[in-house]
């Protein structure tokens, strides 16, 4: 897999991807809102206020996948805290967390919801999906599109001189910043599920036997992280 | 004689007040600060110090520097309310970030 982001002339960016890739990004970003779970858009018969109204959760999530997407706001490491001390900010936490955690959670999920929009876009041009690929691209993404709020359709992508099985996707700056938080949620989210640590740094997790069972998951982590660097490179300012 | 004598204990108050002990706690500003994680790409924690905080490239690449080899680094300061609006846009770039009085 190769799979790096290249910027576009006018702003944004693109980047070449096969049937594989597509459908292995596809099925990461579906898990990745599975993870972040529904947001606080209105259900039928009620009243779409409330949502408005609707507070957050007061506690960090038990997941740590999770508690690392939606971290404490007061406290953290490195700070040797009193009882007194420790308590008044899991207080300051939990009303925190009460205000911006359903926010926070629609943020990312609209980043993953671009991400799969942008690559079902691409699989609907025909450039780069087999037959089936498309037919699971239609089948989930039905209750995807009923998820969608006026977010920003993929431009249509370019497929000449691309070989078969290959697409191009084309992002705009703002779908660029979209993939971006959702590629990086996803390195995020991986990352703690492998328990990737700092003396990490590539090494002992590349060196993986082809046996073990984290490797599929280790080789989608640097592979995302590929992406998410080329597409960072686009952006800067 | 009793309006005469009265001027001078006016004078007297707000000069105390204003003195520099008297500077109650909660003056204390706060910072936002950033902790170093082993998953964040070093490019991605300089673009999101530019694109939030609008630094400079330099000020951008010497704070993320900090993050990575002193484990936090102080990003911001200001009110808390300033203060929990920028922690909350790093969690939204997914930046393990709290806010805390600076003292």
């Amino acid at each position: 897999m190769a799979g790096h982001f290249e910027p576009l002339p006018g702003g944004g960016a693109m980047a070449a991807l096969d049937d594989v890739e597509i459908s292995i990004l596809r099925s990461l970003a579906v898990q990745l809102l599975e993870l972040i779970g529904p947001g606080t858009e209105p259900v039928e018969g009620h009243d779409p206020l409330d949502a408005l109204f609707a507070e957050g959760p007061t506690k960090p999530p038990a997941d740590p996948a999770l508690a690392r997407l939606f971290p404490d706001a007061y406290g953290g490491p490195g700070r040797k805290l009193g009882a007194d001390e420790e308590a008044t900010a899991q207080a300051a936490s939990s009303e925190f967390r009460r205000y911006t955690e359903n926010d926070l959670r629609a943020r990312k999920r609209e980043d993953a919801l671009a991400v799969v929009r942008g690559l079902d876009a691409l699989a609907r041009s025909g450039a780069g999906a087999g037959a089936g690929t498309e037919t699971g691209a239609e089948a989930e993404g039905a209750e995807v599109e009923d998820a969608e709020a006026g977010g920003a359709e993929a431009e249509g992508p370019e497929t000449e001189g691309v070989e078969a099985g290959t697409g191009v996707l084309e992002l705009s700056p703002e779908q660029s910043r979209q993939w971006l938080g959702a590629l990086n949620d996803l390195r995020l989210a991986i990352g703690t599920r492998l328990e990737v640590t700092d003396e990490d740094d590539g090494g002992e997790l590349l060196r993986l036997p082809d046996s073990d069972p984290r490797k599929p998951m280790v080789m989608a982590y640097f592979w995302l992280g590929g992406l998410q660097e080329t597409l960072v490179e686009t952006l800067m300012p | 004689m009793g309006d005469v004598s009265a001027t001078p204990v006016e004078i007297e108050r707000p000069q105390s007040s204003e003195a520099p002990s008297a500077v109650p706690e909660p003056d204390v500003p706060w910072v936002t600060v950033v902790h170093n994680d082993p998953v964040n790409l070093m490019s991605y924690v300089t673009y999101v110090f530019q694109a939030y905080f609008g630094y400079s490239k330099d000020k951008a690449h010497r704070l993320m520097l900090d993050v990575h080899h002193k484990g936090r680094a102080v990003v911001s300061s200001g009110s808390r309310e300033e203060m929990e609006r920028d922690v909350q846009a790093m969690h939204g770039y997914g930046l393990w970030a709290t806010l805390q009085q600076d003292r």
